[in-house]
């Protein structure tokens, strides 16, 4: 919205006695957003790391289609690359023109194949829990923090409740409870999708409080602004003042926290699917990928290394990126 | 600044005229509250103590007083922004002090306020069009098509470039955010406008523009206002009537003149001593500055009697044991004072005793017989306490 609007002011002066001199000397407007962008371009670390944010997020949308025409290919089991003891033939866990990263043993599987799709479900998962945390903390911080008294508390409570809880075990423990449930009574489509649904209402419903936290405290500190005020005096309504007063002016701690809390759900993801509550196989996981990995760890180093590896780029770049955006949308904080 | 003086009261015509608003014994008690799990009330702050005044429609009255002594606090409670402990706000015949905040909603046009401070009563994600416009977005008193047209009319009324309805706040100085305050609040075309401290903000040379602004802006639409500042030469520029507030009380009110000239209250006296005076400097030399000693006291535990005892020069028994009324004294001239005078000229013992049935130390004095009934309305009346003789009798 801003950029459009302020490309049409271009010709004003920011003076309005003057408005003549505008012709000559263009001052275009700058909303606080693209100021915060081209603070974000001089830093080459968040730069680098939002290229890779991005080719990540590209090849995850990608790989459905890549899979559907052909040029990946995760579920072929290519026996015949593999010896008598299920290993691949050849060296580097069998790295060939055909197989890039080698394949997987035991099953002959292409490696960069089941990485590559195991990348959208990984994305989709700790995306959709992301918003789903999001979501929850941004509406309930903005509540308890303009709220005062009794709301403030409740939710302040739910939030120290949520947090005390054992949340691991609790997720291990339900998850065939909680699957099932799912499955009879709500008519997910049994297996992977409940499986996986289970796994994003968990990280979801257990990740808001955090997020809940920062934003209110934001909204503490906005709250005392005098425009808080001028919007009540118009007789704005409640949820007038939650999203157009206060949520525009959080951007910043929301996108922030977005980033960071991405590539924990990604990490995350990968836990649980190591623990065997996700995703399972045939379908590829990032994180199941790297438990079948596991049993070949001194036996293939390839396979085990490629899914660790490719896991902890993607978390750091999400990380710097997270950095960097805090950086350039407030540029008064300090590292 | 200039030398325009606006809305000179027309005497009696103006005085006859219903208020627009009508302020009776407002009180505004913020709660205490003790840390720990059960958070009781231990106290009150007793920011607004019993306020009582009278805005004339078009008319613009002053509320001046140092800082913490209430007067912002005064101006929120009659944008209803804080919900008053006690008291009544008469708007246009209408008591809105206990108006719930739901039935608020159409008086929110009649009311309006303009900031102190134009770096935070903006906000810094909206463009100014969307700013101005807002108020007419709330209300939908007018389609979406027709806000940006009257948003550009407001922009050129405040004196800003109607072209620039999709900047951003922070690409305007502080002059020019004030003046977005001031559009933003002419939106919906209030007939009262609470200016907090409209131009405290703002560097010495832009508060004249502003202030002539706001002067503009009265006269063509008549509105009134409840203007709210510290600064004596900005409310004696702008206001026919001026109130001065201490410690959530007011002290003195009056006219212009009269305030100005024949202040009669220590404390409305030690606050113009302490204005620089040009012509004095012309004349040479040092003029008389009443300091006060000490501190303004808490809110929270004022003290007894007159609040200004413990910084007033003129302090007897007296004010410690009674609270002085806020005793009119001359055709529009309030004090709440046992000793009410000129500068210098303040009598040795108070004239207050008689009619509050005390003797001349505040203790009860039979002798004295019973109390008179005071007024503690907002308004003036016709008749008035004589100073000259100490009676009922000064008639208009």
């Amino acid at each position: 919205m801003s950029s459009t609007l302020s490309a049409l002011e271009g010709e004003q002066l920011p003076e309005p006695a003057e408005p003549d001199e505008g012709a000559a000397q263009k001052v275009a407007g700058k909303s606080p957003m693209r100021l915060a962008a081209e603070r974000f371009r001089k830093d080459k670390l968040s730069m680098v790391s939002m290229v890779i944010v991005v080719i990540y997020l590209l090849m995850a949308i990608l790989a459905p289609f890549m899979v559907k025409f052909g040029v990946i290919d995760p579920y072929t089991l290519n026996q015949d690359l593999l010896d008598a003891n299920t290993l691949p033939k050849g060296d580097f866990g069998g790295i060939s023109a055909d197989h890039p990263l080698g394949i997987v043993p035991g099953t002959g599987w292409d490696l960069m194949s089941r990485l590559w799709y195991g990348i959208t479900f990984s994305l989709a998962i700790s995306l959709l829990a992301t918003i789903v945390a999001m979501t929850l903390g941004v509406v309930l911080g903005i509540v308890a923090g303009f709220s005062r008294g009794w709301v403030d508390m409740l939710i302040g409570r739910a939030i120290d409740l949520t947090l005390s809880f054992p949340q691991t075990l609790m997720l291990l423990a339900l998850s065939s409870l909680a699957v099932a449930f799912l499955t009879d009574y709500l008519h997910v489509p049994e297996g992977n999708i409940a499986q996986g649904l289970y796994v994003v209402l968990v990280l979801g419903l257990f990740g808001w409080p955090s997020i809940a936290r920062i934003i209110r405290g934001q909204v503490l500190s906005i709250r005392e602004r005098e425009f808080v005020d001028a919007a009540q005096l118009l007789g704005a309504s409640k949820l007038r003042i939650y999203f157009k007063e206060l949520l525009p002016n959080l951007w910043a701690p929301v996108l922030v926290t977005f980033t960071l809390t991405m590539p924990a759900y990604i990490s995350a993801e990968a836990a649980l699917s190591y623990l065997g509550v996700s995703i399972k196989p045939p379908t590829p996981t990032l994180g199941n990928i790297l438990r079948d990995s596991l049993l070949y760890a001194e036996s293939d180093f390839v396979y085990f290394f490629a899914p660790a590896f490719l896991i902890c780029i993607i978390v750091v770049s999400f990380n710097l990126l997270g950095d960097g955006l805090r950086d350039a949308l407030d540029p008064k904080s300090s590292r | 600044m200039s030398t325009k003086l606006a809305n000179e009261p027309t005497a009696a015509s103006a005085a006859e005229d219903r208020p627009i608003l009508d302020v009776t014994n407002l009180k505004m008690y913020f709660p205490v509250k003790s840390s720990g799990l059960f958070r009781r009330t231990v106290g009150h702050v007793q920011a607004v103590d019993g306020v009582s005044f009278r805005v004339q429609p078009g008319q613009s009255l002053g509320l001046v007083g140092e800082s913490g002594c209430g007067k912002s606090t005064t101006g929120r409670l009659i944008t209803r922004l804080h919900e008053p402990t006690g008291g009544t706000i008469d708007f246009e015949g209408k008591d809105i002090a206990k108006v719930s905040a739901g039935k608020l909603k159409p008086l929110r046009r009649d009311i309006q306020m303009i900031f102190q401070d134009p770096y935070t009563s903006l906000n810094p994600r909206h463009t100014v069009g969307s700013i101005i416009g807002a108020p007419l977005a709330i209300h939908g008193i007018v389609p979406k098509s027709k806000i940006l047209p009257r948003v550009q009319e407001l922009l050129e009324i405040v004196g800003l470039n109607p072209e620039h309805y999709n900047r951003y706040p922070h690409e305007f100085s502080g002059g020019q955010r004030q003046r977005i305050g001031i559009a933003r609040a002419l939106t919906l075309q209030p007939k009262l406008l609470v200016a907090d401290e409209p131009v405290s903000a703002l560097d010495v040379s832009i508060q004249a523009q502003v202030i002539n602004l706001l002067q503009e802006l009265q006269d063509e639409f008549g509105i009134a206002f409840l203007f709210i500042a510290h600064d004596l030469a900005v409310v004696r520029h702008f206001c026919p009537e001026i109130a001065v507030m201490y410690l959530g009380k007011i002290v003195e009110i009056a006219d212009r003149d009269t305030l100005y000239s024949r202040p009669h209250h220590p404390y409305t006296q030690a606050l113009l001593s302490a204005v620089p005076d040009v012509k004095q400097a012309q004349v040479g030399g040092r003029r008389e500055r009443i300091r006060l000693q000490g501190d303004v006291p808490s809110p929270i535990n004022p003290p007894s009697g007159c609040r200004f005892r413990t910084r007033c020069p003129l302090a007897q028994e007296i004010c410690a044991r009674v609270e002085p009324p806020l005793l009119q004294i001359g055709p529009k001239h309030k004090v709440a004072c046992h000793f009410p005078g000129e500068l210098g000229q303040h009598p040795s013992k108070p004239v207050t005793p008689g009619l509050l049935g005390v003797d001349s130390t505040g203790l009860p004095d039979p002798a004295a017989g019973p109390a008179a009934e005071l007024s503690v309305g907002s308004g003036y009346s016709d008749t008035w306490f004589d100073l000259a003789n100490n009676t009922m009798g000064g008639k208009a």
